[in-house]
Formats: C-alpha cells, sequence, structure tokens
C-alpha cells in the first residue's frame, strides 16, 4: 500500500503537473485522431473518463481476488465491456458523433492511459483514490484534447463547436481557414508545441539530454 | 481479387497507422529510440497484424456476424456487439502463441523481439486491424493483404522516426523540446511526407 495522500492532490495532480498525454506518454493515439473538432473531443474525453473511472473502481474493488498471473486478462475484459457499453450509448444516443469517432470509441479499450492507470494505480489502492485518480487522469487526458481540439476546430474552420467564430473569407469576412489544421501533421506540431510549452512553464519535467557536448580536451 | 496490389500499397503507405491514424502511437514513440529496438518491433508487428487480422475475419464470419448461426437454426442472432472482446481475445492468443512457437523454433528470432511481443496484446494498431478490416468488409485474402500492409507501414515508419532520434540524441536543443516536444514535431514532419503518397493508389 502506497501513503495515503489527501483526496484533492491526487485529483489534481495529473491536470498539469503529472499530465497523462504530456508527461506520461499515455493515450495519445486517440488524443489525437478525434481532436479535429471540438465536439468530437469532448465527446472522446468524457467517454473515456467514464470508462477510465469506472474500471479503475471495478477493479480496485476486486483487486485482492484477481490472480496476479492473469491479471492483464482480467482487466482487458473489464474495460472491454465498458467499452462496449459506452458504444452502445453512444450509437443509439449520439448516432452522428458515433459515426465521426468511428472506431475510436473502440479502441478506449487499447487505450494505454486506461490500462496504464488501473495496472499502476487502481490495484495498489482502495476504490475512492483509484476512481479519484482515474477521474483526474480522465480530466488531465480531455483538458490536452479540448485545447486541441479547439485550436484545430477554430483555425481549420473558423468555428467553436460548429458556430462561426471567426468570418470567412468567402463569406466577405477576413479569415481563410488553415486546411493543414485538420489533417494529420497538425495534430503533432501542436502537441509538440504543447509539450513544450508546459515543460518551459515547469523546468522539472525536461527530459535529461542523452548525451552532453564533449568538452574540449586539453593539448597533448 | 484483383485489387490486392493497390490494397496493400494503400495500407502500407496512404492510410499508415501511426502517422496517418495516430494508431499505435504510444509504442511508436517509446520504442523508437534506437533503430535496432525499431526492427524488432516493426517485424513483430508485421507478424501479428499479418496473423490476427484474417483470423479474426474468420472469427467473425463464423460467429459474430448477422446471419452466422442460420445454420443452427437461429438466423436473427447477431453477436456482432461481442466483436472486440473477441477480437482481443484472439490477438491476446495469437501473441501467445507467436511468442510460445517463437521460442520453441526460432530462439534467435524470439530473443530479437525480446518484451515487444507481449506488448502488442494492448497495442491500439492491431485491434485497429481487425476493427478496419469488419468496417470496409474486406474478403479474407484482402484482409491477410491488409494485415500485411499494415505491418509493413508501421515498421517503415517506425525505422525511419528510430533513424531521426538516432541523430537528433545529439542535437543541441532548448530544454523543453528535448525528447518528446521534438519527437511529436518530427512525426508530423513524417506525416507531412507520407500525406504526399496519397495519390499513390487511385481511389
Amino acid at each position: 500500500m502506497t501513503t495515503r495522500t489527501p483526496l484533492l492532490h491526487i485529483l489534481t495532480d495529473p491536470l498539469l503537473r503529472q499530465n497523462p498525454v504530456t508527461l506520461q506518454i499515455l493515450g495519445i493515439c486517440s488524443a489525437l485522431a478525434v481532436t479535429t473538432s471540438l465536439a468530437t473531443a469532448i465527446t472522446m474525453c468524457v467517454s473515456l473518463t467514464v470508462v477510465v473511472t469506472l474500471a479503475a473502481g471495478i477493479i480496485s474493488t476486486i483487486r485482492r481476488h484477481i490472480p496476479d498471473s492473469i491479471r492483464l486478462i482480467v482487466q482487458i475484459v473489464i474495460i472491454a465491456s465498458l467499452v462496449i457499453v459506452i458504444d452502445q450509448v453512444l450509437q443509439a444516443w449520439f448516432a452522428e458523433i458515433s459515426r465521426t469517432l468511428s472506431i475510436f470509441v473502440a479502441l478506449i479499450t487499447t487505450n494505454c492511459l486506461v490500462l496504464g492507470r488501473t495496472e499502476s494505480f487502481a490495484r495498489h489502492n482502495a476504490p475512492l483514490p483509484a476512481m479519484t485518480d482515474a477521474f483526474g487522469n480522465g480530466l488531465g487526458y480531455s483538458l490536452i484534447l479540448v485545447v486541441i481540439g479547439g485550436l484545430r476546430e477554430l483555425f481549420g474552420q473558423g468555428q467553436l463547436l460548429g458556430r462561426q467564430v471567426l468570418p470567412l473569407a468567402e463569406t466577405g469576412g477576413w479569415f481563410t481557414p488553415l486546411s493543414l489544421m485538420l489533417l494529420a501533421p497538425s495534430a503533432f506540431f501542436l502537441l509538440g508545441g504543447l509539450v513544450w510549452a508546459i515543460r518551459s512553464i515547469r523546468p522539472e519535467q525536461a527530459e535529461v539530454p542523452e548525451h552532453m557536448p564533449p568538452k574540449a580536451e586539453p593539448a597533448e | 481479387m484483383t485489387e490486392l496490389w493497390p490494397l496493400f500499397l494503400r495500407a502500407t503507405f496512404v492510410e499508415n497507422m501511426p502517422l496517418s491514424f495516430f494508431l499505435g502511437l504510444c509504442t511508436f514513440l517509446a520504442l523508437s529510440r534506437r533503430p535496432e529496438t525499431a526492427i524488432g518491433l516493426g517485424v513483430a508487428m508485421i507478424l501479428v497484424l499479418g496473423v490476427t487480422v484474417p483470423l479474426n475475419r474468420i472469427v467473425y464470419d463464423t460467429l459474430l456476424a448477422p446471419g452466422a448461426w442460420a445454420w443452427a437454426g437461429l438466423p436473427e442472432v447477431d453477436l456482432s456487439y461481442l466483436s472486440l472482446i473477441a477480437f482481443i481475445g484472439v490477438i491476446a492468443a495469437t501473441v501467445q502463441l507467436i511468442e510460445m512457437l517463437t521460442d520453441r523454433f526460432f530462439p534467435a528470432i524470439h530473443g530479437a523481439f525480446g518484451v515487444f511481443l507481449p506488448l502488442l496484446t494492448v497495442q491500439c494498431a492491431i485491434l485497429a486491424g481487425s476493427l478496419f478490416m469488419v468496417e470496409r468488409q474486406y474478403t479474407l485474402a484482402e484482409s491477410a493483404v491488409f494485415g500485411l500492409g499494415a505491418g509493413t507501414g508501421f515498421a517503415v515508419a517506425v525505422v525511419m522516426l528510430s533513424a531521426v532520434r538516432n541523430r537528433l540524441a545529439y542535437a543541441d536543443l532548448p530544454a523543453g523540446l528535448r525528447g518528446l516536444g521534438i519527437t511529436f514535431v518530427f512525426t508530423g514532419l513524417l506525416s507531412l511526407g507520407f500525406a504526399s503518397f496519397a495519390l499513390m493508389v487511385a481511389e
């Protein structure tokens, strides 16, 4: 058992200091794929947060009964069942968004964020801290997704949540949409920039260089 | 059926898993530090995708697809909502099987795979291969080609990125950009390059 840390601390830690996407490199796959518009990004965030919180709760509740050797399979089956439920709910009530998300809802199953949190935290902690941690990580993930999704939709189409924010040049405004923003590379650039920005604010997150420049050797 | 070669090229370059669909990025970024590990990962990806995608096609057709139980007098049964669990099970079992087989018959190859093989069970690109296969309704032969192509595409991309990162380790970068930051920017550039393959295969 780890030492007890205040719940609030567990909740807020993953937001910026231990952000799952920019520091732990978890759940990047879906983070980039669904961010072409803010609405899909938000749907994805809500789905993922629900799945990770419930999965952490369930796994932490039965953590003493899971044999160590098959714990990965047990965890995946629990996560997959939750994801199927979410997928069916989305298909029933949000058919439009469900189609844009296509297979990415199903891919929450193999999202490293969910498995990473259940494996590293929920497995060793009581249900309440485990769910708090999972919820916090879900929020941290959502934070990055909403920022990237918002930027891509704003500059790619001049819209936010489907409403025209920047007047388009075609309709007499001044804004020309950057179609690059809607393509895959921009997501990488934005996330790279975001990582840089966060690590500039918090220099302790910067990685140590693998190689130091050679020192000038004394002349022989 | 004559469209197999274009399908392979499409899966490899145009619809490159990590660079245009962002799939499997976690392992893509984590294991691309050195070219040697990247090659091991790439070979494992080709193998696993090439085996699991056609296998899941068979599982889906015989057990899960709507009407698959018609021979048993149950034509209305539609188990396709179970495909997620079934696919994960097939992938986990295949990975385990490949690991045991290579360990028994090709210890050298098994050694080269190292820890990557078990990790691939929870790799989004592998599951995505099977899910795409269902969504696009490939035949068995097409699924096999698609799986191999997707694996090859992943291998090409990860080896290229690892070569860049290997050189980049010596570069003097701003502290915040070092490591993850610059890797994202380079992945973006690679992705931009792969975007130009889009015209390689006619629709």
